[in-house]
């Protein structure tokens, strides 16, 4: 079942160590970013439009207090 | 069936998908997790040392299920595209938009395992051969369309110009897939056909088949993902999107 007889064998890969941990690396490193990129944009995007909600909101509030005092 | 279609349509407007895609998110990163973890132990653990190439061929499980989506997602992406240009839809267009950076990042990994593959095994990174070449014009489609789409400020515009180009492309895929036969390439022929029994061993065909699986998973959850940046900033006026995010 067990193909690696010892951890160094398995980094080794048969003297192919570079090419195949070179690919395995690639692999994780951009199928790791991209969701955290597009996680970290969409909240950022929700942060925006958030506070740009709450300002447009605060707006109406003022304005709507100020027509009353007149 | 007229209830059916009545969900059906429910789900294509940007609004009701949102919150669905939501909720599917998770169960596509479950699946992708679990696919990827048997697949890895299948590949580095169970699967045998090739007779050829040693060690070396295990970037076979990275390298075949990346090309294979590569192709795929593209494939997925000209639909949208075209639906959305025929139907006028707005959630194709985002759909369309949401998958070509996946896309475009599985071809680069394809491009970049093969390369890791290429030198152990030919002697060279990369060789101008049909099937790399072929590869590599699609990574440019990919780039092309988002470049396009990103230089428009018209949503609307941007996804007719983007649809347009996509379908152009798709000529590009059978170029690619056919490739090794059509030409005489350096690059060896299909790993799986469907007219043919696989020509590997039935653990490495599994760790492969497996890997692809879990590549086709993770596409989908980062895509859906995406997609929902794409519909709360094109659906920024609405009111939907306000109660949405007062929550």
């Amino acid at each position: 079942m067990m193909v690696w007889n010892s951890f160094s064998d398995f980094l080794a890969m048969g003297g192919y160590g570079l090419y195949v941990w070179g690919s395995v690396g690639a692999t994780a490193l951009l199928m790791l970013a991209e969701p955290i990129i597009v996680a970290r944009r969409n909240s950022a995007l929700k942060t925006q439009l958030q506070r740009q909600f709450n300002a447009e909101r605060a707006d109406r509030g003022e304005r709507k207090a100020r027509r009353s005092q007149a | 069936m007229s209830n059916g279609l009545l969900n059906w349509f429910k789900y294509a407007s940007p609004q009701s998908f949102y919150p669905l895609a939501g909720k599917m998110i998770p169960w596509f990163w479950a699946l992708a997790a679990i696919f990827g973890v048997v697949g890895l132990y299948i590949g580095f653990f169970v699967a045998p040392t090739d007779a050829q190439q040693g060690e070396g061929y295990r970037i076979i499980f990275l390298h075949v299920p990346a090309a294979w989506m590569s192709m795929f997602i593209y494939l997925v992406m000209a639909f949208w595209a075209a639906i959305g240009l025929i139907y006028k839809t707005r959630l194709s267009g985002m759909m369309a938009t949401a998958l070509a950076p996946t896309g475009a990042m599985f071809t680069f990994l394809a491009l970049w395992t093969g390369a890791f593959w290429g030198k152990p095994m030919w002697g060279a990174w990369w060789v101008w051969d049909a099937r790399l070449t072929s590869e590599l014009i699609l990574f440019f489609l990919y780039v092309g369309f988002i470049a396009l789409q990103a230089a428009i400020d018209d949503p609307r515009r941007a996804d007719k110009a983007g649809a347009i180009l996509a379908l152009v492309g798709v000529v590009n895929i059978p170029i690619i897939y056919f490739s090794v036969k059509w030409w005489n390439t350096l690059h060896q022929g299909a790993s799986v056909s469907l007219t043919k029994a696989p020509s590997m061993a039935q653990t490495m065909l599994w760790g492969m088949l497996v890997c692809a699986l879990a590549f086709w998973m993770y596409a989908i959850a980062v895509a859906l993902m995406r997609v929902r940046g794409i519909i709360l900033e094109r659906e920024r006026n609405t009111e939907w999107v306000r109660q949405e995010l007062a929550r």
